[in-house]
């Protein structure tokens, strides 16, 4: 049973599936009232591009995969609670004579923003856009980072 | 002008490679523009994440076959809060019709973009042929 050593606690061995359920079921709200209000429904909100979000003791990393998508043609935007990635997607114009044989590249504009916690400094945020993947670090206030508590 | 449109999330098509795989992990298609012109084919394909040194592209018998693999050092520390998309390596395979000159062959990669640039072989000029009549 995966989820139950995922939570550990081997104690709760009987009768307590739905519980352990109930458990994962409030973890995933916790996190989704944190980064946002919408359910992954296989890619996401649906709303280009597509992010995944990471964090450490020290920030938030937000990553999203946009090829072809160059750094002047891309607004990053953070305000206390919000960061948004918009922007242009451009393919090249090819020769006149150019056939087509497939197309699935496409080319347009994107918005999306993706809410934060509060807890986070606004100053320092620091975006990188590198081989089409952009990475935006965001530093947690230092209220909210973990500090080691002596015991005398 | 109709003004530009706005993008929409594609999921990422895993793919079922023929071969075995030696390292695991999920593969994936790169989306690819494929274009003619009189005097080359010109393949872009969107390969987000990928380096140049871990870009293979590989041409034999008229089979044309595009790797890429992802390091796995660009992703981000720390644990996964929220995952929208999956990073895997990509791989497509393509059978061509034309006779390619391959040491022309000229690929570029930008922004996660391949370009590739395969010119096709010069056909032979046609010689009009001369009937003596004897």
């Amino acid at each position: 049973m995966i989820y139950r050593t995922f939570f550990g606690d081997p104690r709760r061995r009987f009768g307590s599936s739905l519980a352990d359920l109930d458990k994962m079921r409030r973890q995933m709200e916790r996190l989704f009232d944190v980064f946002g209000d919408r359910q992954p429904s296989g890619s996401g909100a649906g709303v280009y591009p597509a992010v995944n979000i990471t964090e450490d003791a020290e920030a938030y990393y937000v990553s999203a995969e946009l090829p072809g998508v160059k750094s002047r043609d891309l607004d990053v935007n953070v305000t206390a609670n919000q960061l948004t990635l918009a922007g242009e997607r451009k393919i090249s114009e090819e020769a006149t004579d150019a056939r087509y044989h497939r197309r699935e590249r496409e080319a347009g504009r994107f918005s999306r923003a993706v809410a934060l916690p509060s807890d986070i400094d606004t100053e320092n945020v620091r975006a990188r856009l590198a081989d089409g993947v952009l990475t935006v670090t965001v530093p947690k206030s230092e209220r909210a980072k973990p500090r080691q508590i002596d015991i005398q | 002008m109709s003004d530009t449109k706005e993008l929409k999330v594609k999921e990422k098509q895993a793919v079922a490679v023929p071969a075995e795989q030696t390292k695991p992990g999920p593969v994936f298609t790169p989306n690819v523009d494929i274009f003619e012109t009189e005097n080359a084919i010109t393949l872009m394909a969107d390969m987000p994440g990928v380096k140049a040194e871990d870009l293979n592209v590989d041409l034999r018998d008229d089979t044309l076959t595009l790797t890429g693999d992802v390091n796995p050092g660009v992703k981000t520390p720390g644990e996964k809060v929220y995952e929208e998309y999956e990073t895997g390596r990509y791989y497509r395979q393509f059978s061509l019709s034309e006779v390619i000159a391959q040491e022309k062959i000229d690929a570029q990669l930008q922004d996660g973009v391949l370009r590739l640039t395969l010119p096709k072989v010069e056909k032979a000029t046609p010689r009009r042929i001369e009937v003596k009549v004897g």
